[in-house]
């Protein structure tokens, strides 16, 4: 059991990660930490895409001159949905700080327990 | 003919392209952009429904001029072409209706924005149904996230940002677990294209292989798009984000995007899973367990509220409910009556938010009970539109929502197990207390009072009767054609396995 876990350490460590950001995410209070623990549960999942992509002994799959063998060179698909997934992330993450942003120039706080209550006193 | 299969892509790209020039057009000119381009999509829409229904068969188009493997796919079958008509008809009409609202509640420099995010939406939801890569399903999945943020946040109050932050931070949680679901699900099998992984799966599950990983998957998948569609325990978002964006967003909301997601579930359990290992999964229980929790908790919480909006988005939570109890049947006949059931919920919903916001106009923009006493016979047209609405969630026949309840039903009287005595007596006492806060709700309106807000100058808009005259004939075509609808669901069913 624990051999599986140190074979595989960075999908582990990735899904510790995952874990991390998620419960920031859902529990934490401040809106900057929870973007903060989007973005580290965006990271771990980019990490879990790329050990899963790699092949020990490998090289880059860039084409130059001749076509190698498809043994030589890793899976190239993970790295691609990393790509695309960051550009999600980061236009998620945009969308979320200006979120933040407005909320702070109207009531001062970053809480979002604290802009509840401001928001329902407003009333 | 064969052009036809054209026209999802054509939609998707040209949705996307109109988002971009809208945001630089003055309002006017964006609102006929997007009304136009959504009539557009509509006809569209109705070809490629009528394209697959007399061919019979799904078709699947190529894109980038690379085959399946290599290149990405959209398909379309005769549950796709329903599922995209029925969305395109929703939203125009759910624009037509609040037209109106959005130059009062939205100020005016962001007018041609909110018809950016629209053609976005759309552009989502007709990916969502159409596309057959579930990679490709996902980031769809995050743009109709920022679309439908952007829909809640643009009625730029507090309350309305507050709900959308809400909104974003469960919808984000949501589609974190959809992607490790779909990043583990690629790490199994290989694949991303939705045929292929049915395959891989079917195979590993014949074998018995890797057991407990394929149930991850799938709880993890079904998880996510559960907080996405506000299945009970995941619904704390849904009150605020229906009741405190204005009536077009709110209707959009409640009847498209959640159902946009349901859909995606639906073809994550027909054609990426296969509904044999995914009914065999036991995760059907939890969804049977959860729906009917939701079922009960939406309507008692829909008695509690005072507040006509908050009403109505409380009973989506129970509306949610009887679909993921189809869903819970694990059966053939559940799948249908909750597809119907998507159908129905999705035009009633939306008559019903846009009619409130008409009642709540004729009544000092309040939305209590009190308020809106006797708005009825200030604003006729909602008032009738809102009675349907109401009847149609009781499950009166000859309205939508009686056929969906009867099939429910029917499925669960199939199903002979504890699920069936559970489900009837859910399905009954559930009916009751819609009936208990709609009739109220009804009464109230049709209760004269409060005379000092009578406006005798007071028409409704022509648009406003003209959208909501056909919200209730959709619903009496689905009350009472339904049978046409029903066997395309069912071929639609067949053609997705």
């Amino acid at each position: 059991m624990l051999g599986n876990l140190f074979a595989n350490y960075y999908e582990a460590v990735s899904v510790i990660l995952f874990g991390i950001g998620f419960t920031t995410l859902l529990l934490n209070r401040n809106m900057i930490k929870k973007i903060m623990g989007l973005n580290i549960m965006d990271t771990a999942i980019y990490l879990f895409l790329a050990a899963k992509g790699y092949i020990f002994g490998r090289k880059v799959p860039i084409v130059t001159g001749t076509v190698p063998e498809p043994e030589t060179y890793i899976n190239p698909i993970p790295t691609g949905l990393v790509l695309t997934g960051i550009v999600v992330s980061v236009s998620v993450t945009a969308v979320m700080l200006s979120l933040t942003i407005r909320l702070y120039r109207r009531y001062r706080t970053l809480d979002i327990d604290e802009i509840t209550r401001l928001v329902k006193e407003e009333k | 003919m064969d052009f036809i299969r054209n026209f999802p892509f054509i939609c998707i790209v040209l949705c996307l392209a109109t988002g971009v020039i809208s945001s630089v057009l003055k309002p006017k000119a964006a609102k006929v952009v997007s009304v136009s381009l959504v009539s557009f999509c509509c006809v569209c829409s109705f070809c490629v429904l009528f394209y697959t229904i007399s061919t019979g068969t799904s078709f699947t188009y190529m894109m980038g001029h690379f085959p399946a493997p290599w290149g990405n796919e959209i398909r379309a079958g005769v549950l796709e072409g329903v599922m995209a008509s029925f969305f395109t008809v929703i939203m125009l009409l759910s624009l037509l209706g609040g037209e109106k609202y959005l130059k009062i509640d939205i100020e005016e420099p962001k007018q041609n924005l909110y018809f950016a995010l629209i053609n976005l939406l759309l552009s989502s939801l007709l990916a969502l149904v159409y596309t057959n890569d579930l990679f490709t399903a996902y980031v769809f999945v995050e743009i109709n996230t920022i679309a439908a943020g952007g829909l809640i946040m643009i009625r730029s109050n507090g309350h309305s940002m507050l709900a959308a932050t809400k909104y974003m931070i469960m919808s984000l949680l949501g589609s974190g677990l959809l992607l490790i679901g779909i990043t583990l699900q690629y790490d199994l099998t290989g694949h991303l294209l939705m045929s292929n992984i049915k395959e891989s799966i079917g195979a590993l599950a014949a074998n018995g292989e890797y057991a407990v990983p394929l149930t991850v998957i799938i709880g993890l998948m079904s998880v996510g798009i559960a907080i996405k569609s506000a299945l009970f325990p995941f619904h704390a978002w849904l009150p605020d984000a229906y009741g405190f964006s204005t009536a077009s967003s709110a209707a959009i909301l409640s009847s498209l995007v959640s159902k946009a997601y349901l859909f995606l579930l639906i073809k994550i359990m027909y054609r990426v899973i296969g509904t044999d290992v995914f009914w065999n999964s036991k995760i059907t229980n939890v969804f049977f367990i959860l729906g009917v929790a939701g079922m009960l908790f939406g309507s008692f919480s829909a008695i509690k509220e005072h507040d006509m909006r908050r009403m109505i988005a409380f009973s989506s939570v129970a509306q949610i409910g009887y679909i993921y109890m189809g869903f819970g049947f694990g059966t053939e006949l559940g799948m249908v009556a909750a597809v119907f059931h998507i159908l129905s919920h999705a035009a009633t919903k939306s008559m019903l938010f846009v009619a409130c916001r008409g009642l709540s106009e004729v009544s000092g923009d309040k939305k209590d009970f009190s308020d809106l006493k006797g708005s009825g016979f200030r604003n006729k047209m909602a008032g009738v539109a809102f009675s349907v609405g109401a009847f149609s969630m009781v499950g009166v026949p000859l309205f939508a929502g009686f056929i969906s309840k009867l099939y429910l039903t029917s499925a669960a009287l199939d199903t002979l197990s504890v699920k069936m005595v559970v489900a009837v007596i859910v399905l009954a006492v559930s009916t009751i207390l819609n009936a208990l806060y709609f009739i109220r709700a009804v009464i109230s309106i049709y209760t004269p009072r409060n005379e000092h807000y009578r406006d005798p100058e007071f028409r409704p808009g022509k648009i406003f009767c003209i959208g909501m005259v056909c919200f209730i004939a959709i619903n009496f075509v689905l009350g009472l054609a339904s049978h046409p609808i029903i066997n395309a669901i069912e071929q639609g069913l067949h053609m997705f396995s």
